[in-house]
């Protein structure tokens, strides 16, 4: 559920571009004004505002925003004004550079995105970048990580709730057989985590709990150094229970020495409109404090405003 | 008609793709007993003698004649569907009969981005799964990859192509296929596949020419006795040579039933699409109209219909 929450009566847009021009207008900026505008309207109102916003001053609005914020505040609002299609995009893009590279990045968008959201990032990235998401995926990651993150980021699943019991069965079976010859790059492990659709998976694992008294992540623990299996351990939670993905990914940030910054506007700007609440709720269930709390407590200034707003604080 | 001449014209309504309706009713419509038993026992190949002293349809025949009665029923039902339901019929289709292969690596590599979208949703509507899913489950083998990949891609269709990647692109594809030199296991090799299965059509053929330069040959060419790398590339680059040569292949007398299919499913796929450079190329391979080679080998309600879909857009 989305911790968004935009005002009973929402002003104009044209009203709204002009505040947003106001408070860029003049010595300093009015990042109060931003985060008070930009930070309570949802991605249809968004979009409305960026159009009118470039017809009315001739300027892209983030263009303007770049121009006048910095650091991790700037990140944050920029972000967040892009639509989530584009956002998908943009930040898949990010994690095939050679700075910014990430696995974990590309894994998080592929399996945690509904089909059809994966589908529209990939649409948007065409757009952008006038090259294929699986093409630069591909060519910028290697070995192991290649095999199974080209396949994740091209799939289109099955998005019913149809399962094959028989067949999870034997999936779980072969799972556990790969799993336990240590062979975690399996084609056939890969090819399941690859295609099935999410409900044939969640399904497949429960029948593995059920044969093999463990949760499969369990038995991804070989080796705490190796990568690859960390990727392994977040696609599968990613595609059956992402809110626990994304509370972890949340808390590692936070108690990190200094905080992940890059991690934490990540997963709070693209959740914000989605899942924002129920990782509200595991967060505060694992953590027994308040998310806004500890953001408050691990973050200061516009950044820490900009974060609250959009997950909710304060609100009724 | 003389009465050999009728024995003539009932084996040719009998034989090829399709049937002679017509002449089915106007000769065999007339004939008295006697001359049914003169062609019973006249053709070695639709019937034996049985050893109770009668002559029985060869049981082959008859189910050939179940196909080719149907033919015309086929076509029919393909043109009047949605072009995604046609696409994710013919996708299931390949992997249950077969697997074809070819097939696979047909639809995957002639439609554009938006067409195998459509494809892979109409797939879900009508299987309650999706195409890369059952790919990968049906097909054993290194050939897998590609083709789970081949299903999933969604190419960026747009002008831009960065011509030094293609050079190198081509580069190194030049040095892979010469390394690889009589082993079977170019196909396994994850940067060949990288390359056919990512990159956009256009970006290809600009590969294609630059290994041209490199070569003195194809990048198809080149690989041969790699089979679906082979039609991967000439699906992706050069589709309508692609298209002629099997119709060619198709049309031969006593080819199998899975070849013959492929006239009706070519013809009806391309009818709205490059028909008519595929005809060009056609002609220009084979010395022949493929209009012509149409009514040298087929027959009836099917031929006509065939006629008038390759007639499209001319």
């Amino acid at each position: 559920m989305s911790s968004l929450s935009v005002p009973a009566h929402v002003p104009s847009v044209a009203e709204d571009c002009e505040q947003l021009h106001k408070a860029f207008t003049g010595w300093g900026t009015n990042e109060g004004l931003i985060i008070s505008i930009l930070g309570h309207r949802n991605a249809a109102q968004r979009k409305s505002i960026r159009q009118v916003y470039a017809e009315t001053y001739g300027e892209d609005l983030l263009k303007a925003l770049d121009k006048e914020l910095t650091n991790d505040f700037e990140r944050i609002v920029l972000l967040w004004t892009l639509e989530p299609s584009e956002r998908d995009a943009y930040l898949a893009n990010e994690a095939t550079k050679r700075w910014t590279s990430s696995n974990q990045v590309l894994m998080e968008i592929a399996c945690t995105r509904s089909p059809k959201e994966l589908l529209l990032a990939r649409e948007a990235y065409h757009a952008r970048f006038k090259r294929s998401l699986e093409e630069d995926a591909a060519y910028h990651t290697h070995g192991d990580f290649r095999k199974l993150l080209v396949p994740l980021v091209s799939s289109y699943r099955y998005g019913g709730d149809d399962v094959n019991l028989t067949l999870a069965k034997s999936e779980a079976k072969l799972l556990h057989e790969k799993i336990s010859k240590k062979a975690y790059n399996d084609d056939d492990l890969i090819r399941i985590l690859a295609t099935r659709s999410k409900a044939q998976i969640n399904a497949t694992l429960n029948q593995y709990k059920n044969e093999f008294g463990n949760d499969i992540n369990k038995h991804l623990k070989a080796d705490p150094k190796d990568e690859f299996l960390a990727i392994l351990r977040g696609t599968i939670k990613c595609l059956v229970c992402p809110e626990k993905y994304f509370e972890k990914a949340i808390r590692l940030a936070i108690n990190r020495q200094g905080t992940d910054e890059g991690a934490l506007t990540r997963v709070v700007a693209t959740q914000a409109e989605f899942n924002m609440k129920i990782i509200k709720d595991e967060y505060q269930k694992r953590n027994s404090v308040p998310l806004d709390r500890a953001i408050a407590k691990d973050t200061t200034g516009d950044y820490e405003k900009m974060l609250l707003a959009l997950i909710g604080h304060g609100e009724a | 008609m003389a009465a050999s001449d009728e024995l003539g014209a009932l084996t040719k309504a009998f034989s090829g793709f399709g049937v002679d309706e017509k002449s089915l009713i106007s000769i065999l419509g007339k004939w008295h007993p006697e001359q049914r038993q003169t062609f019973r026992k006249g053709t070695r190949d639709f019937f034996i003698q049985d050893e109770r002293q009668f002559e029985r349809w060869d049981d082959r025949h008859v189910i050939q004649l179940q196909h080719e009665f149907l033919r015309f029923k086929h076509a029919i039902v393909l043109w009047t569907m949605h072009q995604w339901e046609r696409d994710a019929r013919l996708l299931k289709e390949a992997l249950y009969k077969g697997p074809q292969h070819n097939v696979l690596i047909e639809v995957a590599c002639t439609r554009s981005s938006e067409e195998l979208l459509g494809a892979r949703r109409a797939y879900h509507s009508l299987f309650d799964h999706s195409v890369e899913e059952d790919v990968a489950f049906g097909i054993h083998g290194p050939e897998r990859k590609l083709l789970v990949a081949l299903v999933s891609s969604y190419r960026y269709e747009g002008p831009k192509v960065n011509e030094e990647t293609a050079k190198s692109e081509a580069k190194f594809l030049f040095s892979a296929i010469k390394e690889a030199a009589g082993n079977k296991n170019l196909i396994e090799n994850e940067e060949v596949v990288r390359i056919l299965v990512t990159r956009s059509k256009l970006h290809l053929i600009s590969v294609y020419k630059h290994y041209k330069e490199i070569s003195c040959n194809y990048l198809d060419e080149d690989l041969d006795g790699h089979l679906y790398l082979q039609e991967t590339v000439q699906c992706l680059c050069k589709p309508q040579t692609y298209f002629s040569k099997v119709l060619d292949a198709s049309m031969i007398p006593n080819v199998d039933e899975i070849k013959k299919e492929a006239v009706t499913r070519i013809i009806v796929t391309r009818a709205d699409v490059d028909m008519k450079q595929i005809k060009e190329e056609y002609n220009h391979k084979y010395g022949v109209s493929l209009p012509n080679k149409i009514e040298d080998v087929a027959n009836g309600n099917y031929r006509d219909f065939l006629l008038t879909l390759v007639a499209r857009g001319d």
